[in-house]
């Protein structure tokens, strides 16, 4: 259930005008003429609801609190972690272990007092988004996984709210918004999700930690301007960055006619499972492989303890190996169809990576080439640190 | 025609690390095949086992999306970009 905790219901106070407070706070907005009086009343009176308080929504409702938006909603369940701390600027190391919806509202709320925070420590869900969405104008979607990301987006085209659009994986970044009655939305652009396993997440991929910053703060520009209603909008456009190369390119999107939920023919017109459509069974869907042979690290550490000829087959990436490793034989996945010749199917052979998922993809496919010997190391690296030797680090 | 094929960095890793591939092609098609030609474990990321592009990958000739042109068959001209852009999903990653 969606908890809504924070500032008491009572409506923000005299939106009709500005404090003195007010006036000084937003004096900077109040003397360019694109925002003035008129805009600033317009961002004391609007409501913004923040999917996501992470990398994305740390700039994001940094922003959109330091303009003065009046109501900001918080969707979050997660708690802070110290692998948050590289990218998440809304958190300090003291918040550690706290949820990050209560470190965030109360970060924000010290920024700005003069606003409204809502706070929903809870998954979105197909039950619960509508009624969290309704009071918003605004949705601004920060999430970081495929059944959330069509969940926002199908549940803004019912609703018919603008969904601010950011995504990031490394140091490239994607940004749009969707839900514009003539505009096109996510469905439109990518009718269906990933099968799960075929694109890696960020946890795997990795993210340059400055680029959820760029992005996030792009997409606070284009919730404000949409506010205030100046400018032009990134509807019908798709902003790519790349932050290694330091280019923008801009793609035109298009309101597909067939599109499933906002086409003349839509056959989507509720809310679905999420978890369904984007082929995850349950919480975490490590593999999209079954029935791999696998190996525990303790059961890895009795066979090496005792000598026998295991080959440790590693399928990480070559900076990762310089993380910490298991003085394995290094092929990344990506290489292993044409470095097979390296191994020798008659030995017996554990393949590894960080958390198991990757080398079941390994082991899966060097099953089918013939490998008979050869088992997935269950949970990987990050297991062998957990139960074997904690002296390698998890990343 | 040489046209150049952008590869977004989660493909990367199947295209030999390169963030761009130059192709000779007439068509979005002949591009598309001459990539995955070159670099085979490209194949599986961009279509599916019936030879269709994914859903989730969309591909560009220049700023124009080739579902709205002739899909495969649309021309290219020398100097062309083509620029094929999969859905990412990431954001806030906190696993
Ligand atoms: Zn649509």
């Amino acid at each position: 259930m969606a908890t809504k905790t924070g500032v008491p219901t009572a409506a923000p106070a005299k939106a009709a005008s500005l404090s003195n407070e007010e006036v000084l706070r937003y004096s900077r907005h109040l003397i360019m003429p694109e925002v003035g009086m008129e805009g600033q009343l317009k961002l004391k009176q609007a409501k913004v609801l923040c999917i996501g308080a992470g990398g994305l929504g740390a700039p994001l409702g940094l922003y959109l609190a330091a303009a003065g938006v009046g109501r900001i909603g918080l969707v979050d369940f997660d708690a802070v972690d110290f692998t948050n701390l590289q990218r998440q600027v809304l958190f300090g190391t003291s918040d550690v272990g706290q949820p990050k919806i209560s470190a965030a509202a109360d970060r924000l709320r010290n920024l700005n007092p003069e606003i409204q925070i809502d706070t929903f420590e809870t998954h979105l869900t197909s039950e619960n988004a509508l009624d969290i969405l309704k009071d918003y104008d605004i949705v601004v979607d920060g999430t970081d996984n495929f059944p959330t990301r069509y969940l926002v987006n199908d549940a803004c085209v019912l609703l018919g709210k603008p969904n601010v659009y950011g995504s990031i994986f490394r140091f490239e970044g994607q940004i749009t918004i969707f839900g514009y009655p003539d505009g096109p939305c996510y469905r439109c652009l990518y009718p269906e999700p990933p099968p799960p396993g075929l694109v890696p997440s960020c946890a795997e991929g990795g993210v340059l930690g400055v680029l959820p910053g760029i992005v996030g703060t792009i997409q606070a520009c284009e919730t404000l301007k949409l506010i205030i209603g100046k400018g032009q909008p990134l509807i019908g456009r798709l902003l790519l960055f790349d932050a290694l190369a330091m280019k923008f390119r801009e793609l035109k999107l298009r309101k597909n006619p067939e599109c499933p939920v906002c086409g003349e023919h839509r056959t989507i017109t509720k809310l679905i499972d999420y978890a369904e459509f984007c082929g995850v069974r349950g919480e975490e869907a490590p593999t999209t492989v079954t029935n791999i042979p696998e190996i525990t690290p303790r059961e890895l550490k009795t066979r090496l303890d005792r000598g026998d000829d295991l080959f440790i087959l590693d399928v990480r990436e070559p900076h990762e190996y310089q993380i910490c490793n298991l003085n394995g034989h290094l092929i990344p996945l990506g290489e292993l169809s044409r470095r097979v010749h390296e191994l020798d199917s008659s030995r017996e052979i554990v393949a590894h990576c960080r958390s198991g998922k990757r080398s079941a993809e390994a082991v899966d496919f060097l099953r089918k080439a013939g490998f008979r010997k050869i088992w997935n190391l269950k949970g990987g690296i990050l297991a062998w640190s957990d139960d074997v030797d904690p002296k390698v680090p998890k990343y | 025609m040489a046209v150049k094929v952008i590869i977004p960095t989660p493909l990367r890793a199947y295209a030999g690390k390169q963030e761009s591939v130059e192709v000779q092609a007439a068509t979005v098609g002949e591009a598309l095949s001459g990539l995955t030609s070159k670099f085979g474990d490209l194949k599986k990321h961009l279509f599916t086992e019936e030879g269709k592009l994914r859903s989730f990958v969309n591909v560009y000739v220049n700023d124009e999306d080739i579902r709205y042109l002739q899909k495969d068959q649309t021309q290219v001209r020398e100097g062309d970009t083509i620029s094929i852009v999969p859905s990412i999903a990431g954001g806030i990653s906190a696993k």
